[in-house]
C-alpha cells in the first residue's frame, strides 16, 4: 500500500471518491474538465527520443533548458544509446541576449566536431523557448546543412505547449523519421509501412496481405542502417495504422510521390472488412497486382476464429472485472465495445479524451453500456486511486499499464501502442493476451516503470 | 564549448529539487510547465513515486493560456484541487515557460493562499539551475513560513538562548546538543538508508535529532527545528534553510556528510565547536554576526585545506555535489594520502571549496581539470568522459543518472571502506 506522507492530513480518497464518469453521462470527446495533472508511474509508451533513435546511425542532439533535457538524456542512458545522444544547454542569458540561434548553430557545430565518427543524419531538437522566442529555424538548418553537406539535418521538437494546438508533439516526431528520406525512383514491388514505434506483427493480417503479394515490405524497425533506412523511399504505397502517423504519412507521399494508405486500427468486424479492402484496392492500383483483397470466405472464417476467440476466453475469465486504458491501443473503447457486447465484464476506461476513431462505440457504449465507468488517468485525484483499488480488494484484470497501475493488478496486458497488431488478428491476440494476464501473474511494479516498452533498454 | 554535452547526462533541475525537497510534508506542489516535467520527475528523479501518496501536478499549461498570460486558470485549477486534497500547503515551481512570460510567483501564490487559507509558496525556479538551487529554495521557504518560533510558543520548548546552557553543562561533549540535518534528498542519498546513516550517527555520537529536512519527518517534526542547537549541512540543498534558521533563530550550523572512518569524528567535534563558538561569538557582539561568519567547519580543518600536494598529476578527482563530494575527497585525502579535488556540478557557495577545487557546469569545464589524474571518482556516466588512464570509481547519484544506477548505489556513510577498496 502507499504510505501516507503526512499522517495527520491523511489525506485518502475512498474508490468511490476516484473521479469517474458513467459513459451515459460523458461528453464527447473530453469527458472530463481539465486541470492540473498527475503522472502515473506508468511509462512503456515511447517518447520522441525513442521514436527518434529509430533511424539507424542518426544522431539525436537537443537544445533545450536543462529540466527538459534531464528526462531526455537519461531515456537515451536507459536504452544504452548515449553515444547516439548529445545536449545544448538554453540559460537565462540565451533568452535575454537574443543569441538563440548562435546557440543552436555553434552548440550543434561543436557537437559534431567532437564527436569521434561522422553521423549520416543528426535530429536537431528544439524546444518551447524556441518557438516562444521567434527563432529563425530555417535560417538555423540553412546554416548547418550548408556547414555539414555530407550530414542530413531535419527538425524536431520538444514543444509540449504544443500538444492543444494543430499536430501533436507526437504526430510530428512521427512524421520527422521520414523527412530524412531522399527521393529515388519508385519501385512497384516494394510499400512501407510507417509511423510505428513496434514492428509490426508478422501473423498480421496486414503483413499477411503484404507479403502474400509479394511485396518487398520497409519498415523503420526493422532497418539496419542508414543505407536500408533510405532504402525505404522506393515504396510507391505507405501504409500507416497508427492514427498519430496518419499527418506525417500526407507529407511523405507529398514531397516523395506514392500513395499514403491510413489504414484504420478497429476492433470491429465490418470495419476491418472495409479498411482492408480499401488498402487492397490502393495496392492493386499502385503495384499492377490483382486479386489482393480478401475473400469472402477468408473473411467468414477470420470472423468465425475471432468468436471462438471471445468464447474462449469468456469461459476462462467469466465475470471478472476488466478495465482497459489507452495506452494499450488506439481504440480503447471500441475494444471495450467488442468485449462488452461478447458478454465479458468491462467495467472501467481509463481515458482521458476520447479518440475520434472511437466515436462510433462511444455511442454505441452510452446506448447498450451506460454502466461503463470513464476514468481519467491525469486528474489530481487518481494520485489516490491505486490505494483506493487496493483497500477496495477487487480482483480486476488490466488491459494496459495504466490501467493495471490504478487497479493495483499483476494480472495485465503488457501491451502499448497496439503493439503491431492490426486486422482481425489484434482480436484473436488480445484474447489470447488476457487469457495469459487472467492465468498467470506479472511483476507489474517492476514492468510498467520501464520506459518504451519493446524498446531496447538496458534497465531491468 | 560551453553549455554543450558530447555525451553526458545533464543534472537534475531547479523545479525537481523543489518537488523532491517537499515530498514527505504533505504539501501540494505544482511543476507550472506544459508537459515532461512531471514524467521526468516521477521517472528519475523521485524513488519515492510509486510508493509514496505525495501530491505533485503539473499545470499543463498551454501555448494560448501563456500567450495570453492566463494565470487565473493556474489559480483556479489549484484551488478546486485544494479544496477536496486539502493539502497542508500548496508550492509552485516555475520552468522556462512562466520564466518567459514574466510569471508572478509570489502573486500568484498569495492570490491562492487568500481563496483557500492554505499557505501558499511561489518557487521562481526556471528549469535552467540544478536541483539544489530549487531544493534550497523551497527548504527555505519551509524554514521562513513552518518552523514555530519557541519563544512564542505556550509550549515547554526550551528556546535556543536555554538551549546553550547545555553546552555549557556539557563541556564540549554532545549529549544534550540537539541537531537539525539540512538538505537530505533522495537526489544525493537515494533511499538506500543513507539518510538513516546519518541519523544513527549523530545519535551514536550523543547528539539528539530534531528533524531531517526533508527525508523521514513529518511536517510536524520540522516545525519544532527551532528547538535545535545547530544544523548539519548535508548538502548545497541545506543553505537556504541554514541561512533562514540563522536568521530567525540564531542557530548556527556545520558542514559536511560524515563519510570515512576520520572525518565523522572532526565533524562530530565541529558541531560541538560550533554550538560552542556561537555561545561566544553571541556574549561578545553586540548584534548577530553575518550568516557567512557562522561557516565554521571549513576554517577549522573538516574539509582538509591544502598542504602544497600536486593537483597536476597522480591525483583522484570527485565530481558532483559539493558538500558531499568535499567530505569525501577529504577523507580520501586522509585516509590513502591520496590529493583529491573536487569538480563540483551543481551550485555550492565557493567559500566551502578549496583552491584545488573546481566549479564546472559543462562538460568542457571538467575534461581538462581531469587531465593527470590516477583517480576518478564519478557517476557512471561521467565515465566516457574520463582519460583512460585515470582508474575509474563509479560513484551513482540519482541527481546525474537517475534510476540507471539505483542498486549500484553506495551507503559511504555505513561501508567507507568498499570504496577504499576499489581505489586500492
Amino acid at each position: 500500500m502507499l504510505k501516507k506522507v503526512n499522517e495527520k492530513q491523511n489525506i485518502k480518497l475512498d474508490a468511490s471518491e476516484i473521479p469517474h464518469v458513467r459513459i451515459a453521462d460523458a461528453n464527447f470527446p473530453a469527458p472530463f474538465r481539465s486541470g492540473l495533472e498527475y503522472s502515473s508511474p506508468a511509462r512503456g509508451t515511447w517518447n520522441i527520443v525513442h521514436t527518434g533513435m529509430l533511424i539507424p546511425e542518426a544522431h539525436e542532439i537537443f537544445v533545450c533548458a536543462a529540466g527538459c533535457l534531464r528526462g531526455v538524456v537519461l531515456t537515451a542512458a536507459e536504452m544504452g544509446t548515449q553515444d547516439r545522444f548529445s545536449t545544448v544547454a538554453v540559460r537565462e542569458n540565451n533568452l535575454l541576449d537574443g543569441d538563440m540561434e548562435e546557440l543552436v548553430i555553434e552548440g550543434v557545430t561543436d557537437i559534431i566536431n567532437k564527436l569521434p565518427k561522422r553521423p549520416p543524419a543528426v535530429l536537431v531538437y528544439t524546444s518551447c523557448v524556441h518557438h516562444f522566442t521567434g527563432v529563425d529555424l530555417d535560417m538555423i538548418y540553412a546554416t548547418l546543412r550548408s556547414r555539414f553537406p555530407d550530414i542530413d539535418f531535419t527538425d524536431c521538437y520538444m514543444n509540449p505547449i504544443m500538444r492543444k494546438s494543430g499536430l501533436t508533439p507526437d504526430q510530428l516526431m512521427r512524421s520527422r523519421l521520414y523527412m530524412l528520406l531522399h527521393e529515388r525512383e519508385k519501385n512497384p514491388d516494394a510499400v512501407a509501412i510507417i509511423g510505428n514505434d513496434l514492428p509490426t506483427d508478422e501473423d498480421s493480417d496486414l503483413m499477411h496481405m503484404l507479403k502474400g503479394a509479394g511485396l518487398k515490405v520497409h519498415e523503420i524497425t526493422s532497418c539496419k542502417n542508414y543505407a536500408e533506412y533510405q532504402e525505404m523511399a522506393e515504396s510507391c504505397v505507405y501504409v500507416s495504422y497508427n492514427p498519430d502517423a496518419a499527418p506525417g504519412g500526407d507529407m511523405l507521399a507529398e514531397r516523395l510521390g506514392g500513395t499514403h494508405y491510413a489504414l484504420k486500427f478497429s476492433f470491429d468486424y465490418d470495419e476491418i472488412d472495409e479498411t482492408f479492402a480499401g488498402l487492397a484496392g490502393t495496392l492493386e492500383k499502385a503495384t499492377g497486382r490483382t486479386g489482393l483483397a480478401m475473400s469472402p470466405g477468408e473473411i467468414a472464417a477470420k470472423r468465425a476464429e475471432c468468436e471462438r476467440e471471445l468464447e474462449k476466453t469468456k469461459k476462462l475469465i467469466g465475470d471478472t472485472p476488466v478495465s482497459i486504458d489507452y495506452t494499450f491501443c488506439p481504440r480503447p473503447l471500441g475494444l471495450a465495445k467488442l468485449l462488452l457486447d461478447h458478454g465479458i465484464n468491462v467495467t472501467r476506461v481509463y481515458v482521458d479524451g476520447i479518440p475520434g476513431g472511437d466515436r462510433a462505440a462511444f455511442d454505441h457504449l452510452k446506448k447498450d453500456h451506460p454502466d461503463l465507468m470513464i476514468y481519467p488517468t491525469v486528474h489530481p485525484g487518481m494520485r489516490f486511486a491505486r490505494t483506493a483499488n487496493e483497500e477496495d480488494g477487487k480482483f480486476v484484470l488490466a488491459i494496459g499499464q495504466k490501467a493495471a497501475a490504478f487497479d493495483n493488478t499483476n494480472h495485465f496486458v503488457n501491451v502499448v501502442e497496439g503493439g503491431g497488431m492490426t486486422g482481425f488478428e489484434a482480436v484473436t491476440r488480445t484474447c489470447a493476451l488476457i487469457r495469459d494476464a487472467y492465468m498467470n501473474e506479472k511483476e507489474m511494479r517492476e514492468l510498467v516503470q520501464v520506459k518504451g516498452l519493446g524498446c531496447e533498454v538496458c534497465i531491468r | 564549448m560551453k553549455q554543450t554535452a558530447r555525451i553526458i547526462s545533464t543534472y537534475s533541475a531547479d523545479v525537481m529539487g523543489v518537488c523532491s525537497a517537499l515530498f514527505e510534508l504533505g504539501g501540494m506542489t505544482i511543476m507550472h510547465d506544459a508537459s515532461g516535467c512531471n514524467s521526468t520527475y516521477t521517472t528519475h528523479d523521485e524513488p519515492r513515486w510509486f510508493d509514496m501518496d505525495s501530491m505533485v501536478y503539473i499545470s499543463g499549461i498551454s501555448e494560448i493560456e501563456a500567450i495570453m498570460g492566463d494565470d487565473e486558470k493556474l489559480i483556479s485549477d489549484i484551488v478546486d484541487a485544494a479544496e477536496v486534497l486539502k493539502p497542508a500547503f500548496i508550492a509552485i515551481a516555475g520552468t522556462p515557460i512562466p520564466t518567459m512570460t514574466g510569471f508572478d510567483f509570489e502573486a500568484v501564490a498569495s492570490v491562492i493562499e487568500h481563496r483557500t487559507g492554505i499557505p501558499s509558496f511561489g518557487f521562481p525556479t526556471t528549469g535552467m539551475n540544478t536541483y539544489i538551487h530549487g531544493a534550497s529554495m523551497a527548504l527555505a521557504g519551509i524554514a521562513e513560513r513552518f518552523v514555530d518560533d519557541p519563544s512564542k510558543s505556550d509550549t515547554q520548548h526550551m528556546s535556543p538562548r536555554k538551549l546553550m546552557s547545555v553546552v555549557d553543562n556539557c563541556c564540549m561533549r554532545p549529549n544534550g546538543i540537539k541537531v537539525n540535518i539540512l538538505g537530505l534528498t533522495p537526489l544525493d542519498f537515494s533511499t538506500n538508508g543513507q539518510d538513516e546513516s546519518i541519523v544513527q550517527w549523530l545519535r551514536n555520537e550523543g547528539f539528539e535529532v530534531i528533524s531531517k529536512w526533508a527525508m523521514g519527518s513529518s511536517l510536524g517534526e520540522i516545525r519544532r527545528s527551532a528547538e535545535a542547537d545547530v544544523n548539519l549541512v548535508v548538502s548545497a540543498a541545506g543553505f537556504g534553510a541554514a541561512r533562514v534558521l540563522y536568521e530567525r533563530f540564531g542557530i548556527p550550523y556545520a558542514v559536511g556528510v560524515p563519510i570515512g572512518n576520520e572525518l565523522p569524528g572532526l565533524l562530530a567535534d565541529q558541531i560541538i565547536l560550533n554550538v560552542k563558538k556561537f555561545k561566544e561569538m553571541d556574549a561578545a557582539a553586540s548584534e548577530k554576526a553575518p550568516f557567512e561568519s557562522r561557516i565554521i567547519s571549513v576554517e577549522s580543518g573538516v574539509f582538509l585545506s591544502e598542504d602544497g600536494s600536486s593537483y597536476e598529476k597522480g591525483f583522484a578527482a570527485v565530481i558532483g555535489e559539493g558538500v558531499y563530494s568535499l567530505s569525501l575527497a577529504s577523507s580520501v585525502e586522509m585516509e590513502l594520502g591520496i590529493p583529491c579535488k573536487v569538480l563540483c556540478a551543481t551550485e555550492c557557495p565557493e567559500d566551502i571549496l578549496r583552491e584545488c577545487d573546481r566549479m564546472t557546469p559543462d562538460e568542457d569545464d571538467i575534461i581538462p581539470e581531469l587531465a593527470g589524474a590516477s583517480y576518478v571518482i564519478a557517476d557512471p556516466l561521467y565515465r566516457p568522459i574520463v582519460p583512460e588512464s585515470a582508474k575509474f570509481i563509479p560513484l551513482p547519484s540519482e541527481a546525474f543518472s537517475g534510476r540507471l544506477y539505483r542498486e549500484e548505489i553506495t551507503n559511504l556513510i555505513e561501508d567507507f571502506d568498499q570504496l577504499l577498496n576499489k581505489i586500492n
